[in-house]
């Protein structure tokens, strides 16, 4: 008994170590499975490893992780995975100075991150897919919104809703925090690269259960969310007429949507590289994704680049 | 017995180190703490280049992005009128409330008070901020909707949620006040005919004005720094503030909303130590106004 | 404020006036002081009825929405689900009062000595002056501010990871000003003659301390902690960066320290109920979220409940014990 803990304990403290070394890049072993590859679960699941894991980072990819990792203890019982928030900023804070083994985030780091030596530190594995859209308070009693218009009222242009199509009534923005995955992820997709105008000064709220509450409390708001936060207090809207669904982002139609990063050292331990390996594995990628809104990379046949460039498969 | 075999002058060395120890420890905390603040804070203006003028005064807050002169949008004005807003208020809202609860538990009805009033009170400051936020988000953000019309979100909300967060502190602490004056200071006043509420105003209120100061002040500095709960309800639009009812932001809403998002390091996390310095100071100048009105209090009796 | 203007003139008149009122003018006089004092006592009821409604709508407004789970063995027992429904807060209950019991344990005396000293010993100079005011400051920091210097100290910089230990000192952090702040507050209430009958005894300052001060400031000390306490039971942005929000299952007949499912390790992560409740109603996607929200903010509820009305019957008999010694 007394052994087996020393050796645990061991081999956890091991575990860190090699990160921390990869982290300065003076080592190099392993690592050699590329982000792309996602059918070396079965291979994992064979090879009993032991070690332990944190990921911290993007509160919207949190409910997935955990679900994953706790599934993870019946295939590799050896690994402890930890899960933690702190927000996207903070998981690429944490990668990059190696004090987690994974950092998620709903961003690339280089648009957190401009330092090139930081981001050659650490590798990036997209696990899945997130599509947003617009929703509104159901008072409104609105299913559809332009493109257009959708930009002109985050840019402060339109302000009553007979102007986009709905009632004479005022328009309440409820904009995400400055800096939040899904805001980035919004503005790049809608606005398009324009600004709003200083003046314009709409209200924020940084989580989505918050921002879903206040749309389904407040009259003529609208906010936007990911898939997975719909409910039935709120209406979400298509734009221009294409619906928010799953397959009208992998076919590229719906234009809102942006991966969930799992980083990891540029050289992860082998514990790290299991866990990732089987977050992109058909235990994952199948079922336990799919079934929480999530959106698996398999089906996209679209893909993007760090700079927002869109290519079809 | 080991205390009666040692001399008593080793006993209070001993006491005396141990507790200096404390202190010491307390101290390090304290400063280390505060040092790791403005460390950071300084650096928007030291690191970044900021213009701490630019800074205070700024009407915009939007870090992402510069102005035409290549600086970045930085401008704190919104929150610390927002911060000030809510926590005066806020506090105007609870004080009275809390006091009056105080004198009636250890005046009027010491029995209730004791036995029911004040757990039902204290059983508040243990409800998380979600829990407030949650409920101002449902009733109280639909009440001032109701009341004043526009959206419901704003300073006044969050003055009244922030109000009942501060009302078990600041009641708690004044009903330990209250009761720490002695009772002959009561009974002299009866004795020379004064009635209850003129015992009450001129010798129990006055002679605990010390310690009410401390209650208003952990109540005061309570309001200053809590988060999640006024972020729910303040509406968090970075705009000066020109009425209760329309949008406001607070230092710590945007500070608790951006801490997460941002990589450690970089001008938008610096900004925000920049705001937690700033909240400091601001409490700090305003612990000292409350320690001034007290002394004034207190040499009125006197 | 017309009340006090009328209530101060009237006490220069009574109390230690040298001419007497003769009476009508007297009669009159004592009628209005006394009526005074009724109105005074009728506003101040009202401030207590209008406490009263709006605690027991706060209180029944969450025990409406979640008294339900109070006697739900499963949720009060089962661990939670992050995408399931029926998950439940058996780990998060325990965490919480753990991370209570160990934050109490390295903060109490910490800032029971630190206020002695502060009360006791410390000559009255601009330094203590300018320590007092600093430590009143530091409770201003939003909680956040902590959590992140938590982070960056205790998890990153000794290395001690998400861990019920790092939770706990940055909660000591926070703690520290209300319960110094307090505790010093309550021995410095003491009057005076208690003070200087100790010391006449023939006792040291330590001894009129220990066996006169702090029996008498007892109430108001167990104040500071069951407010501190309360605070703790609902903090969730200091630990969300220390503490963690991961809440691995406990297995109680595990006593093997540096494994994560012992509940009594203290270098496991450990989320606690408040945090639980910020996170599934910040980013949560259990189906079943507004059930397990109102629920545990109902258990908390109940706990803070029980652990004041234990503090406060802890309290009074140390305090007995301490004056009986």
């Amino acid at each position: 008994m007394r052994n087996a803990i020393t050796r645990r304990s061991f081999l956890a403290l091991g575990g860190s170590a090699v990160v921390a070394v990869a982290g300065l890049g003076l080592v190099g072993c392993g690592g050699s499975s590329s982000s792309s590859d996602s059918s070396s679960s079965d291979s994992s699941s064979t090879k009993q490893i032991s070690g332990s894991v944190t990921a911290a980072g993007s509160t919207a990819l949190q409910p997935l992780v955990e679900a994953a990792a706790e599934q993870f203890q019946d295939v590799q019982p050896g690994i402890t995975v930890s899960v933690q928030g702190g927000g996207s900023g903070q998981g690429i804070t944490q990668i990059v100075q190696g004090t987690v083994q994974i950092g998620d985030s709903d961003v690339f780091a280089e648009e957190k991150v401009k330092d090139s030596s930081d981001l050659q530190k650490i590798k990036d594995n997209k696990v899945c897919v997130v599509g947003m859209g617009p929703v509104v308070n159901p008072d409104l009693g609105i299913t559809n919104i332009s493109m257009d218009n959708l930009k002109g009222i985050f840019l402060g242009q339109i302000t009553n809703w007979k102007d986009a199509g709905g009632p004479d009534q005022e328009i309440v923005v409820i904009n995400r925090a400055s800096g939040s995955g899904t805001r980035a992820t919004f503005e790049s997709n809608v606005l398009k690269g324009e600004k709003a105008p200083d003046s314009f000064k709409p209200q924020e709220q940084d989580s989505s259960g918050t921002v879903a509450s206040m749309v389904a409390q407040t009259p003529g708001s609208i906010s936007y969310l990911a898939f997975s936060y719909y409910n039935d207090s709120l209406t979400a809207l298509s734009v221009d007429n294409v619906e928010p669904k799953e397959e009208n982002v992998e076919s590229g139609d719906w234009k809102i949507w942006a991966y969930e990063h799992m980083y990891t050292a540029a050289d992860p331990d082998e514990a790290t590289q299991a866990f990732v390996d089987y977050m992109l594995g058909d235990d994952v990628q199948g079922s336990l994704i799919e079934s929480n809104g999530y959106i698996p990379m398999s089906g996209m046949k679209v893909e993007r680049d760090a700079d927002g460039n869109e290519t079809t498969k | 017995m080991a205390k009666q075999v040692m001399p008593k002058r080793r006993l209070e060395g001993i006491g005396l180190g141990v507790t200096g120890a404390c202190v010491g420890l307390v101290a390090l905390l304290v400063v280390t703490l505060i040092a790791m603040v403005v460390s950071r804070g300084l650096a928007t203006f030291v690191q970044n280049g900021v213009d701490f003028g630019a800074f205070l005064t700024g009407t915009t807050w939007n870090p992402d992005q510069v102005n035409d002169a290549g600086q970045p949008l930085v401008g704190a004005l919104p929150m610390i009128c927002g911060s000030f807003a809510v926590t005066l208020l806020s506090t105007a809202f609870a004080l009275p409330i809390a006091i009056g609860s105080a004198i009636f538990v250890v005046e009027i009805a010491p029995g209730f008070g004791r036995r029911v009033f004040q757990p039902l009170v204290e059983l508040l400051v243990g409800i998380p901020s979600v829990v407030y936020g949650l409920i101002g988000l449902r009733v109280i953000v639909a009440f001032t909707r109701s009341l004043a019309g526009g959206t419901g979100y704003g300073i006044f909300s969050g003055s009244i949620v922030l109000a009942i967060m501060i009302l078990p502190t600041v009641t708690s602490l004044s009903i330990d006040a209250l009761a720490a004056v002695p009772n002959a200071y009561r009974e002299g006043s009866y004795a020379l005919g004064c009635t209850r509420w003129q015992t009450v105003w001129h010798v129990v209120l006055k002679s605990a004005m010390p310690s009410l100061m401390t209650a208003v002040i952990m109540g005061m500095t309570r309001a200053f720094g809590e988060a999640l709960a006024v972020q729910m309800v303040v509406g968090n639009a970075a705009q000066v503030p020109t009425s209760l009812f329309t949008p406001a932001a607070t230092l710590t809403s945007v500070l608790t909303m951006g801490m997460g998002n941002t990589v450690t390091g970089t001008l938008q996390n610096n900004v925000l130590w920049s705001l937690a310095m700033i909240l400091l100071v601001m409490s700090l100048v305003f612990i000292l106004i409350v320690h001034l009105i007290g002394k004034k209090g207190g040499k009125v009796n006197d | 404020m017309t009340s006090s203007a009328d209530a101060s003139k009237a006490s220069a008149g009574t109390p230690g006036g040298g001419s007497p009122f003769t009476g009508e003018a007297a009669a009159r006089h004592a009628s209005k002081l006394k009526s005074q004092d009724h109105v005074a006592t009728g506003i101040i009821t009202a401030i207590v009825a209008l406490v009263m409604i709006i605690l027991a709508a706060i209180v029944i407004y969450i025990l409406v929405l979640g008294g339900g789970k109070l006697f739900d063995g499963h949720f009060l027992t089962a661990k939670a689900e992050s995408v399931k429904a029926g998950g439940g807060i058996g780990p998060e209950l325990f965490n919480s009062f753990y991370l209570l019991i160990i934050t109490l344990i390295i903060s109490v005396p910490i800032s029971l000595g630190g206020a002695i000293f502060l009360a006791e010993y410390a000559p009255e100079n601009a330094f203590t002056a300018a320590v007092k005011t600093a430590i009143e400051t530091l409770s201003s920091l939003p909680s956040i501010v902590v959590g992140l210097f938590g982070l960056l100290l205790f998890v990153q910089q000794f290395g001690w990871g998400y861990s019920i230990l790092s939770g706990a000192l940055a909660l000591t952090m926070f703690n520290i000003p209300i319960l110094v702040r307090t505790i010093q507050q309550a021995l410095e209430d003491v009057p005076r003659s208690q003070r200087d009958a100790g010391l006449a005894l023939g006792l040291t300052r330590w001894e009129t301390t220990t066996h006169v001060l702090l029996p008498a400031a007892m109430p108001a000390i167990v104040t500071g902690i069951v407010l501190s306490a309360g605070r703790v039971f609902g903090e969730a942005a200091a630990l969300i960066y220390t503490a963690g929000q991961s809440a691995p299952a406990l297995d109680f007949a595990n006593f093997n320290l540096a494994s994560a499912s012992c509940p009594w390790n203290l270098m496991r992560p450990a989320e606690t109920l408040a945090v639980h409740i910020w996170k599934i109603n910040s980013e949560g996607l259990i189906p079943d979220l507004d059930a397990i929200s109102n629920g545990s903010a109902a258990v908390l509820m109940v706990c803070i409940l029980a652990f004041n009305l234990i503090a406060r019957w802890a309290g009074k008999a140390l305090g007995r014990r301490l004056t009986a010694e």
